[in-house]
């Protein structure tokens, strides 16, 4: 419950976010680009939050209850993913970090046969993050390789999100027993597998992989930044005015 | 490409919509680079399981035929009517030609 939670939370926030760029990108073809993205993920919110909350027979939950009447301390999505948008580079590196990684995790749960529901999801989620992490790999590289001012800028984009990616890969209790059971990945391995693809684009792009300092973590427990609660009272604002609303 | 920094230059979409078809004009968009153009136009023109194939073309590497022109190369065409081969008596197991 909570190894699938943390995989439909994760999707679940980043694509709202990513909708908030819906008729404000740079360019209509970007525009749509983004909001393509969200679409994916809230399809594999769907998958995973219906599997999870189908799990305890004694108290059902649709996909729907989870996503709209949870409070941001039921969220156990990423610190990364939750992080406002700020201009297109931050956006684009948030993406770029998360991508990397979301794409070596459903590739591991598409390939387990601990939880084969999963695996299907995450079987399909593959070819759809496989697009996403090609779309922001090429804008780290157009952006770092470009121009003297898009260079320092998506410099510092990915700068101030590096605190955040720590957490990815800082394992608890969930992610250790879902590891032995098979369904998760080993985050130690995966890391090595993570540094390897972020270095690859970071050298293409003329970057500089920042160092390891103080990393940020709590999400995976509920404890959030800021960001979330505010972007949460939006996405929640109209199942929870209207209950049993549809449309 | 372009001289106008402030826009990206503008392609042409080409899409084949099944396998065995031609690609076939579907519109056009602004990338900076060949790569995102065929990134774009995924987005942009085959979001609803359009196509199976993507041509990109920069759209000034396209050389039009004038409107002025048209008479002189269209309509010497129109009384050329054995041009079409309608004048063949087709047998009847033929069914659709």
């Amino acid at each position: 419950m909570h190894a699938l939670l943390r995989l439909g939370d994760d999707a679940l926030v980043l694509a709202q976010r990513l909708g908030e760029w819906c008729g404000h990108a740079p360019a209509l073809e970007e525009d749509i680009a983004l909001t393509n993205i969200a679409l994916d993920l809230i399809g594999q919110t769907q998958s995973y939050l219906s599997l999870a909350g189908s799990l305890d027979p004694e108290t059902p939950k649709t996909d729907d209850e989870l996503a709209f009447l949870r409070s941001d301390r039921e969220f156990k999505n990423l610190l990364l993913v939750e992080q406002s948008n700020g201009h297109f580079g931050d956006t684009i590196a948030r993406q770029f970090l998360f991508d990397k990684y979301a794409l070596l995790r459903a590739e591991h749960i598409a390939q387990q046969t601990f939880d084969l529901d999963a695996a299907a999801i995450a079987a399909k989620a593959v070819k759809e993050i496989r697009y996403h992490a090609d779309h922001s790999s090429k804008w780290i590289i157009r952006l770092g390789d470009g121009t003297p001012e898009s260079h320092s800028r998506i410099q510092k984009s990915i700068n101030d999100l590096w605190k955040f990616t720590g957490e990815m890969f800082a394992a608890d209790e969930v992610d250790i027993a879902g590891s032995i059971a098979g369904l998760l990945p080993d985050l130690k391995a995966l890391k090595i597998q993570w540094d390897l693809e972020i270095d690859k684009v970071l050298v293409e792009a003329t970057l500089v992989r920042p160092e390891d300092g103080v990393m940020k973590t709590g999400g995976r427990k509920g404890v959030h930044t800021e960001a979330l609660g505010v972007m949460l009272a939006e996405m929640q604002i109209l199942p929870r005015t209207h209950p049993g609303a549809s449309w | 490409m372009s001289d106008n920094k402030s826009t990206w230059p503008l392609w042409e979409v080409f899409v084949r919509s099944r396998q065995g078809l031609g690609h076939k004009h579907v519109g056009s968009l602004h990338a900076c680079d060949a790569e995102m153009a065929i990134g774009n136009a995924r987005d942009v023109y085959t979001r609803r399981q359009e196509g199976v194939s993507i041509w990109v073309v920069p759209a000034e590497s396209i050389s039009a035929s004038s409107p002025s022109d048209s008479e002189a190369l269209f309509d010497p065409a129109n009384d050329k009517v054995y041009r079409h081969p309608t004048f063949f008596v087709l047998p009847d197991e033929v069914n659709h030609m």
